[in-house]
């Protein structure tokens, strides 16, 4: 049992880092609680500390809306912690969408899935595209394009204030992840996990191999959801330095060799491993 | 080029068009919704409201202001409700707003797309600055045009005798009871809604628009020659409009007005 949880500790500190942070948001709405107010466009916790999502202030920028001090603020405030610890920590650790991809993900191994499908083989890139096509649109119908139509603002605004009809976004994203593409929304087309990782491209916590330790035996790449940044695994010790880990330590648990694990890696060595 | 690149080359377009393909679809389809779902022109906005378009372009959609006020008038859209997906709102027949005179809806927003400095006049913040809509009587069913003493909306109202004001009028059907009328006052109006939220027809007789909606604009074309002001504007009019002198304007409008004999001699001499 106590080997179980172990394996799965970072799945679980994700959990409850999820749910113990939607339920902030969530009581302050619902019973007048004073931690934090808002939600995770814009927030402010204990009635000081401004938070606001870079990515959703830059689409309103685009809209040609005057960015407020207090926006400017709050984007630097999580600007600040993007840079240091990762932008995509955001994705494994705070976003509620997480769960249901995850989810997704978890059933279409169960069903063994991907050893049938040879459906569309999407590429990791259109993400970027999006980002782009979002603050075109933004620009050209003078509102945040993609707040419009994005899944994380239906459901953190939904838990907060009530769902409407966006519940059918949450369950077009679960169908889809799990019999079109693996991983499809958070590896291949959500902008903001997307933009989260560019912003924190020299974040200073890495996932680090260690080749000497590794006995190739693969359960990193099987458990990880961007299983490109992996690619030195068994070849070279080196940080993950590209940009998409989420930082969700899969491979860190799935690993029995410790050939994996997090560490703080300045940005020259990132620069040397990079080499 | 040599002949062994040509199937790689081919795969590589054929690649490159798919994902136009897709590409322009997608783009299209947003587009299509993104131009649909600001189209509401019906929603009141919580005081201090930039206008719609620059609301809709600042606003955030994070909520403070739901959670700040505490009756629970606004609330965010959903999907659902063909207003700009996350903007707040209110509904004054489920709750008005009531006016706080602290305003912390607006204080807390952090875009200031709801904006203290709109509910400024000289200097001096105040919520009854506010313009989130005015109220417009439906005469047909308003209860106190038919006859009836009703006075809710007027009782609701929290600027009583300066938004809305009650007129005396003979009811000839009696001819031993007045009408009490509600009547309605732009300059004073905020648009909370208290009284449509009080009006006690089946829907209510008072209704609350935006002032997009609601408030008239004469344009700038018409002049009205018995305020002198007005009719100085002639005379800073743009290029090419072009004043033309008949005999019967030869005059000032004001002094044209006054000239009976003058209007009737040219009645005739026409
Ligand atoms: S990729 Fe997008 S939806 Fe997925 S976890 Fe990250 S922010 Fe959330
Ligand atoms: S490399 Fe490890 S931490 Fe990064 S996304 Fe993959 S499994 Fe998660
Ligand atoms: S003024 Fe008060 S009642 Fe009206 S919307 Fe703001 S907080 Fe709510
Ligand atoms: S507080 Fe301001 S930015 Fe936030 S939802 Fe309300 S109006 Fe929008
Ligand atoms: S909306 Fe109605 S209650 Fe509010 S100020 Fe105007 S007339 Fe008065």
């Amino acid at each position: 049992m106590t080997r179980f949880l172990y394996k799965q500790r970072f799945l679980l500190a994700r959990r409850v880092v999820q749910v113990l942070l939607m339920t902030a948001y969530f009581g302050a709405n619902a019973y007048g609680w004073q931690i934090v107010v808002g939600n995770f466009s814009s927030a402010r916790y204990f009635g000081l500390i401004p938070l606001s999502d870079p990515y959703a202030t830059l689409q309103s920028f685009f809209a040609g809306a005057v960015i407020a001090t207090d926006m400017l603020m709050g984007v630097a405030v999580v600007l600040f912690f993007y840079a240091i610890i990762g932008g995509r920590f955001f994705c494994s650790w705070v976003c509620p969408v997480n769960m249901i991809t995850d989810g997704a993900a978890w059933l279409r191994e169960k069903l063994h899935l991907d050893e049938r499908s040879s459906g569309p083989v999407l590429s990791r890139h259109i993400r970027y595209w999006i980002i782009a096509l979002s603050l075109l649109l933004s620009y050209l119908f003078s509102v945040a394009a993609f707040e419009m139509i994005s899944p994380i603002a239906i459901t953190h605004r939904g838990i907060i204030f009530g769902f409407g009809f966006g519940w059918v976004f949450l369950v077009a994203i679960f169908l889809f992840d799990l019999f079109s593409q693996r991983h499809g929304w958070c590896g291949h087309l959500c902008p903001l996990g997307g933009f989260n990782a560019i912003v924190g491209k020299y974040s200073i916590i890495k996932v680090v191999h260690d080749k000497d330790r590794c006995i190739n035996a693969q359960a990193c790449l099987k458990a990880c959801p961007e299983e490109q940044v992996l690619d030195m695994v068994g070849k070279e010790s080196r940080p993950v330095t590209q940009i998409e880990c989420v930082k969700c330590g899969r491979c860190v648990e799935a690993c029995d060799s410790q050939a994996l694990s997090f560490s703080i890696v300045s940005i020259a060595e990132q620069m040397r491993g990079r080499a | 080029m040599n002949e062994t690149d040509e199937p790689e080359r081919r795969h590589f377009l054929l690649k490159m068009v798919n994902a136009l393909g897709y590409g322009a679809f997608g783009a299209i389809a947003w587009s299509a919704y993104l131009s649909q779902a600001q189209a509401n022109k019906l929603v009141l906005r919580p005081p201090g409201a930039l206008n719609e378009k620059d609301f809709v372009s600042t606003c955030i959609r994070c909520g403070m202001c739901v959670e700040a006020c505490p009756y629970d008038a606004l609330e965010l859209a959903t999907i659902s409700d063909q207003i700009s997906i996350g903007t707040p709102y209110f509904t004054p027949r489920v709750q008005a707003c009531q006016m706080c005179p602290d305003i912390p809806c607006a204080s807390i927003c952090p875009s200031k797309s709801l904006d203290l400095d709109l509910l400024r006049v000289d200097d001096e913040l105040s919520i009854d600055n506010a313009r989130m809509g005015l109220a417009t009587i439906n005469t047909e069913t308003c209860l106190a045009y038919l006859g009836l003493q009703c006075t809710m909306c007027i009782r609701a109202c929290p600027l009583a005798d300066t938004a809305i004001v009650l007129t005396n009028e003979r009811n000839p059907r009696t001819d031993m009871h007045a009408f009490l009328k509600p009547v309605v006052d732009p300059d004073f109006c905020t648009g909370c809604g208290m009284c449509e939220r009080a009006c006690p027809t089946e829907i209510a007789s008072i209704h609350v628009l935006p002032l997009s909606v609601s408030s008239g604009d004469v344009g700038s074309h018409y002049i009205v020659g018995w305020e002198e002001d007005d009719e100085k504007r002639i005379n800073q009019r743009s290029g090419d409009v072009i004043l033309d002198r008949t005999k019967r304007n030869q005059k000032s409008a004001l002094d044209n007005v006054n000239d009976v004999d003058g209007i009737l001699k040219g009645l005739y001499d026409d």
